[in-house]
């Protein structure tokens, strides 16, 4: 009779592992390069010329691998999504696989969720390179780093679920300008939100943007010994955001897929 | 054994009129060259199917046969789990679509109005894939991947990459795809629209020997030497509503007496109406714009009492058309308007 869900899960997984094992090298390039140039400016560049101090390395690592991993986790589900049910319909051969369709919405999260993981132990070196030698990195806790990783690639993924089912094709443009743009920037990437004290309001309001809780989380786990939010408050918020897109993300799709 | 499908005062109403045209395929339903069936005044809702009763016997070669924005894509839409229904029901090998699309998804092969492959995969993966989310093992599928291509002529293309393939290549690779679970029934959406003939006729042929085989297929398609060459039965549909179900001959014996006859004049046609409505030669007379339709028996006798009336009422025929009895004829006569 019916296969058992998670058989049919197992070949979804199989399915995506194939494709994106193949398109790895330009994935990686797609979603790894703006932080990476950002690196070179901010991390390498500035300190030598003197604008910035070296120090600033230590507070920008962890931001910058944020970015990665919640920017990878979000196109890598998002925009597949929003070319499938726009115009390819490609997704349409799994949605008639005989398993309930969020079997399918959870997988390609999960699949997300992983790539941007990929995407952000690859920046790890590639920054720590450009860099050079930065004052408090710390290895130490590399069960945390992994566990902070997938929390936060997980809720990016979630994210990536929900934008790229309920907004348009024509709309991919607007979503980065008004969405991804301004996460990035009042993200905590470039700053620890424990500076933005100097502008309370600033410090306040970002608290809604979920990239804070990845950039502070990733500060928390790599150095450790610098400022940084409370762990246990930034896994917390994570795990909130990710029940909350999952929720939304879950809703939108099964609407996408049955009208 | 329940029939293979089953519909009961199927209605589906969506929401809102979509703002734009999402393409000529696909769910839901969008009119197209057809005006929107009117709706509840008031309101922007589109009304696609309107009380459908169906029922199919397996085995059966079943088309459902309208103009487009008749609900045809919506009733597979609805049997294939992908449209909600609003109110009534619906089943597939006689299990709920709405209580358990997952089961009706385990019966069902589905070939779709545009074909969409999967592109990151080449032929044969697409196949070996879409085995894989119905539970079958890569050994117990690869054999029949294969034995598939070859059937449908696609036996050296397995390793191509799907965007090599031509558009009649591409759809029978939809249909390879939508045999590889070996489902009892086949859903086919518009298969040949955009095939050339030679392709359409190659598929007729595959259709053909699948049911030869003893499988339900259910065809949408708005061509009608096709519904009646492959058909054991035919649905006229139009608004979301039956307007008739036989087998196409006798169908076709329900088609209006007489072969229709079709003048276009050179102006309004309406001054020449009364004229024609007092030619006894001539049923079920009407006039549209430039156009003026008529019934006859003879007519090699009709013809010339209508160019005369023409002609006396100021008009010049430019063109002259004659239909013979057919599901056509009947379909004009059903509807009101023409299947293209």
């Amino acid at each position: 009779m019916n296969p058992s869900p998670w058989k049919v899960f197992g070949a979804l997984c199989r399915r995506d592992v194939h494709v994106v094992a193949r398109e790895l090298p330009f994935f990686l390039l797609r979603t790894t390069l703006q932080p990476i140039m950002f690196t070179i400016v901010f991390g390498y560049l500035l300190p030598k010329m003197g604008f910035v101090q070296r120090g600033y390395a230590g507070a920008l690592l962890p931001g910058v691998l944020g970015i990665s991993l919640a920017f990878a986790s979000v196109q890598a589900v998002a925009l597949p999504m929003v070319a499938d049910f726009g115009w390819t319909k490609e997704i349409e051969d799994r949605l008639l696989a005989p398993v309930p369709i969020s079997v399918i919405a959870v997988e390609k999260v999960l699949a997300g969720t992983v790539q941007g993981m990929i995407a952000a132990l690859f920046v790890l070196p590639v920054a720590r390179l450009i860099m050079g030698p930065i004052d408090g990195l710390d290895f130490a806790h590399f069960g945390l780093v992994v566990g902070m990783t997938l929390l936060g690639a997980f809720a990016f993924s979630a994210f990536g679920l929900l934008l790229g089912t309920a907004i348009k094709g024509e709309q991919i443009g607007l979503m980065f300008g008004l969405i991804v743009a301004p996460m990035i920037f009042f993200g905590c990437a470039y700053y620890p939100w424990k500076a933005l004290a100097v502008v309370p309001v600033v410090q306040v309001l970002v608290l809604v943007n979920p990239l804070v809780y990845v950039s502070e989380g990733m500060r928390g786990v790599l150095t450790p010994a610098l400022p940084h939010m409370n762990l246990a408050v930034v896994a917390g918020a994570l795990v909130v955001i990710s029940t909350i897109f999952m929720a939304l993300g879950l809703r939108t799709f099964d609407r996408r897929a049955v009208s | 054994m329940p029939p293979a499908i089953e519909t009961r005062a199927l209605r589906k109403v969506y929401p809102a009129p979509p703002l734009r045209r999402r393409g000529t395929g696909g769910v839901p339903m969008t009119p197209l060259s057809s005006a929107p069936t009117p709706a509840p005044a008031g309101s922007k809702e589109i009304l696609a199917l309107d009380g459908l009763d169906l029922e199919v016997p397996p085995g059966e070669f079943f088309g459902l046969l309208g103009p487009n924005g008749a609900g045809k894509t919506t009733t597979i839409g609805v049997l294939t789990t992908r449209v909600r229904p609003t109110s009534g029901t619906a089943a597939v090998a006689g299990i709920d679509v709405r209580a358990n699309p997952v089961g009706v998804k385990q019966h069902i092969g589905v070939v779709p109005q545009r074909p969409n492959p999967d592109r990151q995969l080449t032929v044969i993966q697409n196949l070996l894939f879409h085995a894989a989310y119905f539970g079958i093992s890569r050994a117990a599928a690869q054999p029949r991947a294969q034995a598939l291509l070859d059937q449908l002529g696609l036996g050296d293309r397995g390793e191509s990459k799907v965007d090599q393939l031509s558009g009649g290549q591409q759809q029978r690779l939809m249909i390879a795809r939508a045999l590889i679970h070996e489902p009892e029934i086949l859903f086919l959406d518009e298969p040949t629209v955009g095939l050339d003939p030679q392709a359409r006729l190659s598929l007729w042929e595959i259709l053909r020997s699948l049911h030869g085989e003893g499988r339900t297929i259910i065809m949408t398609t708005h061509y009608m030497e096709e519904a009646d060459r492959l058909c054991d039965r035919l649905a006229i549909v139009d608004h979301g509503k039956l307007l008739a179900l036989d087998t196409p001959a006798g169908l076709r014996a329900r088609a209006p007496g007489g072969t229709m006859i079709e003048v276009t004049l050179d102006g309004e046609a309406g001054p020449v109406l009364p004229a024609l409505l007092s030619l006894p030669a001539l049923t079920r007379t009407s006039a549209k714009g430039a156009e003026v339709v008529a019934y006859a028996e003879r007519v090699g006798e009709a013809i010339p009492l209508m160019l005369r009336a023409a002609e006396q009422a100021g008009r010049l025929p430019l063109d002259i058309r004659l239909t013979p009895p057919s599901l056509e004829t009947l379909f004009v006569s059903l509807t009101g308007r023409k299947l293209d």
